[in-house]
């Protein structure tokens, strides 16, 4: 009588656990669980592998500086006084056509009626709305500047007097080279005109504990 | 000479008739194939003059059979007449009327959204110096240009309108109940969708009112605490509106967003089918009349 074929039993309480045969001895997962997991990685690292890079690609310009004209030439300084605005056309964004230009108003610093503590020769104030960036415009017989889409006023330093927006209107950094004043990068400022910080968008509040809320990006 | 005509393929050569069988009409096979319709083909022998009018005859059965053919053919390969019949044949409840029309005409809005967007996408220059220009070239001198952008800029009002419509006429009925919640939410985002393509359209033209509402709406999302800075970097590419924001705004504007819109449509419509539509609220339920009886 031939020997009869003795199968040999595989030992894995984990495979025991669920009334099924064990594929070798210690088995610890099905194969059919292992080759799922299997599928389930090698699909996740095929989707990371294209997804990832876009995701970088799409949110990269959030952390880059965003570059920026250097100084521009605005006039010689027999252009400008110092007790009113003379309005100037700059360059702030390269390739973009008239997107890119802005008006800025420019006058020759005047101790006599500024308070700032900016220590700029000229004061160049920005014409883009501090309540959601709309061109403002300087009105010269009330010497306001006043923002028509949702009517922001501010007085002659640009310090808000009326109206919805948040903080003082932007200013550029100035510097007068062989009687040319040039206008440079801008910078946004406190209520109180005694601080400069890097540019924040319109909206975002500058004074007291409010700037808290509206951090410093990467790109200014 | 005449020569012999060439062999058929086997798909199109009829198959024997089974013993005892009646010979079928129709040229349709069981798989779909129709046989060969050329007058003679069938037995080789040359048209005869007697017999074209039986052949046209036999033309027009078979001209008749091949929608079905077709239809057969693809189901016999899909199975999908099962799912087809259930969504297009489903039972609506008593009282359904014209209000529960307009979800399916925001739906064709989007369609027709999709299809203008898609042709104007064939002359539309998405950089900033070129834009206005290639939107005045649309207009005035691209052959249905004007109507074809009319359709897409007086179409993203029309759609908007009709999905509030379709949002109010949902809310009304009370059809956002259980167990229809699930497509009430689907809902909402395709409407946060609808108003955000709104939004990415309204600066491609690039004139003066789309660029500075693009401003506006930019520093809005700016405005929000912590994350409104940098939301509004995402959305420029920059911290400057600068030459990829308009790009940005097209490739979100028509790639990114009707891609979600389509998808979520689909999910939409499932829902739709699978749950059924309500009865409006005015309509009572009705009483089952053996357990009225009972209850007096």
């Amino acid at each position: 009588m031939p020997k009869q074929h003795e199968q040999k039993t595989k030992q894995s309480p984990y495979a025991a656990d669920r009334g099924i045969p064990a594929a070798y001895d210690g088995e610890t997962v099905t194969r059919r669980r292992f080759m799922e997991l299997n599928a389930l990685t090698v699909g996740g690292i095929a989707s990371a592998a294209f997804g990832l890079p876009a995701l970088g690609f799409a949110v990269g310009p959030m952390f880059e500086r965003t570059t920026r004209p250097g100084y521009a030439e605005v006039g010689p300084e027999a252009d400008f006084t110092d007790v009113d605005y003379t309005p100037k056309v700059i360059t702030i964004v390269d390739d973009v056509g008239e997107a890119g230009k802005a008006t800025v108003y420019v006058r020759r610093a005047n101790p006599k009626l500024d308070r700032d503590d900016f220590r700029q020769p000229y004061v160049a104030i920005s014409n883009r709305c501090m309540h959601v960036g709309c061109p403002i415009r300087y009105v010269q017989a009330s010497q306001r500047f006043i923002c028509p889409c949702h009517g922001g006023i501010y007085d002659f330093q640009g310090i808000v007097i009326g109206g919805p927006p948040v903080r003082p209107l932007d200013r550029f950094r100035t510097r007068v080279r062989d009687g040319i004043v040039e206008v440079g990068q801008r910078f946004s400022v406190t209520d109180a005109l005694d601080e400069m910080y890097a540019p924040r968008d319109p909206s975002n509040h500058l004074n007291g504990l409010w700037k808290y809320l509206y951090p410093p990006r990467p790109t200014t | 000479m005449r020569l012999p005509s060439p062999p058929l393929p086997k798909a199109l050569r009829r198959t024997p008739p089974r013993p005892g069988a009646r010979p079928s009409r129709d040229g349709a096979r069981p798989n779909g194939a129709v046989e060969d319709l050329r007058p003679g083909a069938r037995d080789g022998r040359p048209p005869s003059k007697g017999g074209s009018q039986i052949d046209r005859q036999r033309l027009k059965e078979q001209a008749t059979e091949v929608p079905v053919s077709v239809a057969g053919w693809l189901d016999e390969r899909s199975g999908a007449s099962p799912f087809v019949r259930g969504f297009m044949y489903r039972k609506v409840p008593r009282g359904t009327n014209w209000f529960y029309t307009l979800g399916s005409a925001t739906m064709f809005a989007f369609l027709a959204q999709a299809v203008t967007g898609v042709f104007l996408a064939m002359y539309y220059n998405p950089a900033p110096q070129d834009a206005y220009e290639s939107i005045s070239h649309i207009t005035n001198e691209v052959f249905l240009g004007e109507l074809v952008r009319a359709m897409h800029r007086w179409g993203a009002t029309v759609m908007v309108i009709l999905i509030f419509l379709h949002m109010a006429r949902t809310f009304f009925f009370g059809a956002y109940k259980y167990p229809r919640e699930l497509n009430w939410v689907i809902g909402v985002v395709l409407l946060v969708l609808t108003l955000a393509m709104a939004l990415t359209g309204y600066l491609l033209p690039f004139d003066q009112r789309g660029f500075w509402a693009t401003v506006v709406a930019v520093n809005i999302n700016a405005s929000g605490p912590i994350v409104g800075p940098y939301l509004a970097d995402f959305l420029r590419g920059g911290s400057e509106f600068n030459a990829t924001t308009l790009s940005r705004f097209y490739s979100i504007h028509m790639l990114l967003i009707p891609v979600l819109i389509a998808a979520l449509i689909g999910a939409h419509l499932y829902l739709v089918a699978k749950l059924g539509t309500t009865a409006p609220p005015w309509m009572k339920a009705e009483k089952a009349k053996a357990l009225s009886r009972e209850e007096v």
